[in-house]
């Protein structure tokens, strides 16, 4: 492992030359909402490191996407018979990600590779990325990571970890990916032997910024049944307007619906985001409802982020405390407190 | 890597009407690639996604058995976008199929075991594919004794009425056919319920008894307390549900109860399984 400095004045040069080999994905603004996307050829990445509206699970699962197409059209020999649209994606960098929302999105494999199967549209765009992130210097009050297996400086599911010095960048290089970035880019010029201390002082200030501590050791050792048949529900879901904003902006809500759109005698299988706050996203084809009510509904959310994924993966819960759901939820729910909830005595 | 999501293009060969208010339609598919036809390897309580071009995919359950060559079945409800366009398709359309998917039933458990089969309304079509695989020669006597109790809303809504007529003259199977009510004065089997005919004319409890459940959630809810209180364990009732799913593979996230995929994991499980989990189906 090496640690780089990168000085602010060639940042963009660097960027520029590493265009060569790598599509660049990053933050940046449209309209007033900031978002991770690829960047146009002449567009640098937001490094200011604000909380994005939508996480970055788009980069490798988009909100919408073409899986395959058929033609329908009579007399053409392919009518009907649906081909792939999968590609194998150029090599991206993704620049600035958070620690967090990477961790999020380290733990897809577990979702799209069951091992019996694979989904190779998500599987192709993960393995195409090179993580580049960006330390968080100042948490947001509504930051849990270090409660969530990660944190502000969390190296583990980066190439590379890009702390904030000032008029300079420290990149610590993790990974044989992101050497080969930092070689393309041009950053090349190793920091002073203090930098790895400098770095930790920084980490340990952030942490310590971090002031939520939430637990869910309890929730480990309760089973399923006693978590689900809890008599809080009621009070915890009320003001929940099952608007699914939540599911949207969270990096961990992967699921998705599949449909048919047809336009100009092609038919079109896409997959698009859905969410499970919707009452058609269980409902039979009969109109039998298992999840009927918008209580069963917000349980499910919760349940499946702190319990079900803890119990199947035993890596840990579904949530990694960025806080998206916390900032932007209409109704003023807070995992945390649904969290403490869950994990106390009672 | 294969995608999974992509399926295998077949030729629609033969649609009947399965029902006398024709919302059931039966339909048997080749495939057009017979190198699919091997890949296609099925068990019996399996399901596989109907994929109809420009209108979407549905799961159903398999309806052939796997020792049935040649050819896919499948009889479909009319009931949605899906369904609608599909039960309007002709013999030689060509759609596809992806699958085979989930986990059938338990065979391997079941050999050598008397088995139950309790079935309702057009949820009958896994348990036609398990009666027809166990009624074949080869297999027969690898399992012990076998009672089907099967009910409709009327005769004319039976499936399979060849076979359950056929079925009926074999003494190596029990056939115990009821429907709801009929004014039909040739019916010849029984009226009433599927619960009370279960107990009825179920087999004694034991270890080497299996009973396996399929049909609506109301035939279910009262199905159930009947093999409780003639003595089948939890473990030895089998039931396969029908959550709403869309891949199929685990991976959408709408089908699960509790941890458990319903696509994935089941649509097989057991009572004692079912049990653990919230009763989200």
């Amino acid at each position: 492992m090496t640690i780089l400095t990168i000085d602010r004045t060639s940042w963009n040069a660097g960027l520029d030359r590493a265009r060569g080999d790598y599509t660049l994905v990053g933050s940046a603004w449209d309209a007033d909402c900031l978002g991770f996307r690829e960047l146009a050829p002449d567009e640098y990445p937001n490094m200011e490191g604000l909380l994005t509206r939508l996480s970055p699970k788009g980069v490798v699962f988009p909100p919408s996407q073409i899986m395959m197409t058929c033609a329908l059209k009579p007399g053409d020999v392919k009518q009907n018979i649906y081909v792939s649209e999968e590609k194998l994606p150029s090599p991206r960098a993704v620049i600035g990600i958070r620690p967090c929302d990477a961790k999020a999105l380290s733990l897809m494999p577990l979702n799209f590779d069951t091992g019996e199967t694979k989904d190779p549209y998500v599987l192709n765009a993960w393995e195409s990325c090179t993580w580049i992130g960006l330390a968080v210097t100042e948490p947001l009050a509504s930051d849990f990571s270090t409660s969530c297996g990660t944190g502000p400086f969390d190296e583990s599911p980066l190439d590379v970890l890009l702390v904030d010095d000032g008029e300079r960048y420290l990149a610590k290089v993790i990974t044989d990916k992101g050497t080969a970035w930092a070689r393309s880019a041009g950053f090349e010029t190793e920091a002073e032997e203090g930098a790895e201390a400098l770095i930790k002082t920084k980490k340990e200030a952030a942490e310590r910024a971090i002031t939520s501590a939430i637990s869910f050791d309890r929730i480990k050792e309760k089973t399923v049944l006693e978590l689900y048949e809890a008599n809080h529900w009621q009070k915890t879901t009320f003001a929940c307007l099952n608007c699914g904003a939540c599911t949207f902006a969270c990096p961990t809500c992967w699921c998705f619906d599949i449909q048919d759109e047809v336009y100009e005698g092609k038919s079109y299988r896409m997959r698009n985001w859905d969410s499970c706050m919707t009452s058609l996203f269980t409902q039979h084809g009969s109109g039998h409802n298992p999840r009927e009510t918008p209580l069963q509904r917000t349980r499910q959310r919760f349940m499946h982020k702190l319990k079900y994924f803890q119990d199947k993966y035993e890596t840990g819960i579904m949530c990694v405390g960025c806080g998206r759901c916390i900032e932007q939820c209409p109704a003023g729910i807070d995992i945390r407190e649904v969290c403490k909830t869950m994990n106390s005595q009672a | 890597m294969q995608n999974p999501y992509v399926p295998y293009p077949v030729r629609i060969d033969a649609i009947d009407v399965a029902t006398e208010d024709k919302s059931l339609k039966t339909f048997r598919f080749s495939f057009l690639d017979p190198e699919d036809e091997k890949k296609f390897n099925y068990q019996a309580g399996q399901f596989a996604e109907l994929s109809v071009p420009g209108q979407g995919e549905i799961p159903i359950g398999i309806a052939s058995s796997p020792t049935e060559k040649g050819f896919l079945m499948f009889t479909v409800f009319k009931t949605g976008k899906v369904t609608n366009w599909l039960h309007e398709m002709q013999p030689g359309d060509i759609m596809g199929i992806r699958g085979p998917l989930g986990k059938g039933y338990p065979w391997d458990t079941l050999v050598g075991k008397n088995i139950l089969i309790v079935g309702g309304g057009f949820a009958f079509t896994t348990l036609r594919s398990s009666i027809k695989m166990i009624l074949e020669p080869e297999n027969r006597s690898k399992f012990g004794t076998l009672d089907v109790v099967y009910g409709a809303r009327t005769p004319g809504m039976l499936l399979y009425t060849d076979e359950l007529t056929a079925w009926e003259k074999r003494d190596d199977i029990h056939m115990h056919i009821t429907v709801d009510g009929t004014d039909d004065p040739a019916w010849n089997y029984h009226t009433g319920f599927v619960p009370a005919l279960t107990e009825k004319v179920a087999p004694a409890a034991s270890d080497d008894t299996y009973a396996i459940v399929c049909g609506p959630p109301v035939m279910i809810k009262f199905t159930l307390p009947v093999l409780e209180k003639l003595g089948y364990s939890h473990d030895h009732i089998i039931m396969s549900l029908e959550n709403r799913m869309k891949c199929g593979i685990g991976m959408c996230g709408r089908c699960n109860i509790g941890t458990e995929r319903v696509c994935m994991d089941g649509p097989v499980f057991t009572l004692a399984e079912i049990n653990l989990t919230p009763s989200e189906f």
